[in-house]
């Protein structure tokens, strides 16, 4: 906390600030190493290469959407169902960087662009939370997502060193990883019947699509069909 | 259309993901700067980004063995009732290696 009598502006960053923000994450951070030796270890049974799956955790940083595309790895690649699994699963991060844009307008384009590419879950929430309370929030946002990725990059390497000790995962569960993490992500969200409906008629419309539609378009189906009914179905006066 | 998972076509694959993830960071602040997100198209992203991972998860779920589906009720129920999502996935792929080393 920075030990002035003059508040900082909240759009406030400077290498302290930033460095205050990488502490903070760690804790934090710590899990999602754990996270990603997950997705090292599931994308090795998927049959993927230790060095793309590394590449893939570096450049991309997205855990959801990563686990999501394992699904889509075999001998060809479909690249259609692939560009857009990996968007619908990403595009909260377009709510993100919509609720970060009164702070981030006074930056520099460069920075304000720079910043965004380490936004994640769990340091949008930190900077959002900041900037409820009045104090600058750029720096948990850049420094705690510079955590975030060290950490998934570091525990993907791992991962893939724990993988290639297990030739066949299938009968101790490890091909279960990918489907458990997911899961685990859809009920952390938020519950209320509304979205009980949502996903249900999501999952109606993917196996509709599985039986019936060409192959690998039942995500993007349900995704849709998901979508369209959060967007004609208000939510309640009152979560809001 | 499909690209190789041998050789170089990783590369292409990775790169990308890397651009459409790249542009969901960057898209919500790109718009805007020209006009405020309406409260229709947040509830569709809302509404979306939940109902893509259940619509990956249903197939797995109807198509799996008995161990897939015991891996995932387990993992459902353990997240309910203590909110973490590590213990619920070692739960899962355990409930799972049991089932599948019991030869059920």
């Amino acid at each position: 906390m920075p030990a002035t009598d003059t508040p900082l502006p909240q759009h406030q960053i400077d290498r302290h600030l930033v460095w205050v923000g990488f502490r903070q994450m760690v804790p934090i951070a710590v899990f999602v190493m754990m996270f990603g030796a997950a997705f090292g270890l599931a994308a090795m049974q998927s049959g993927l290469d230790p060095a793309w799956i590394v590449s893939m955790s570096t450049l991309v940083f997205a855990g959801a959407a990563q686990f999501a595309t394992l699904d889509l790895w075999g001998p060809q690649v479909p690249i259609l169902a692939l560009a857009l699994t990996v968007f619908a699963v990403n595009a909260r991060h377009l709510l993100m960087g919509a609720t970060l844009y009164p702070w981030l307008r006074h930056l520099p384009p460069a920075q304000r662009y720079g910043v965004m590419v380490v936004a994640s879950d769990a340091n949008w929430a930190l900077a959002m939370q900041a900037f409820g309370r009045g104090q600058p929030g750029l720096g948990v946002l850049l420094g705690g997502g510079l955590a975030l990725w060290s950490f998934w990059v570091l525990g993907t390497l791992l991962g893939t060193q724990v993988g290639d000790l297990i030739a066949d995962g299938r009968p101790w569960g490890l091909d279960m990883v990918m489907g458990c993490f997911l899961l685990a992500m859809v009920v952390s969200g938020q519950k209320n019947l509304r979205m009980l409906v949502i996903w249900l008629v999501a999952a109606g419309a993917s196996l509709v699509a599985y039986r019936h539609l060409p192959e690998n378009s039942h995500v993007v189906a349900g995704a849709l069909a998901g979508g369209l009914l959060g967007m004609t179905w208000k939510e309640q006066p009152h979560e809001r | 259309m499909s690209v190789e998972s041998q050789g170089w076509g990783p590369l292409l694959i990775v790169a990308i993901m890397a651009v459409v993830t790249l542009a969901t960071r960057w898209g919500g602040v790109f718009v805007m700067s020209f006009v405020p997100i309406g409260h229709r198209v947040s509830q569709f992203i809302a509404a979306m980004s939940g109902s893509v991972l259940v619509a990956l998860l249903a197939p797995l779920a109807m198509e799996g063995d008995g161990g897939a589906r015991l891996a995932l009720a387990t993992t459902a129920v353990v997240m309910l009732v203590l909110r973490k999502p590590l213990p619920a996935i070692a739960a899962g792929i355990m409930a799972a290696a049991v089932f599948r080393q019991l030869g059920v």
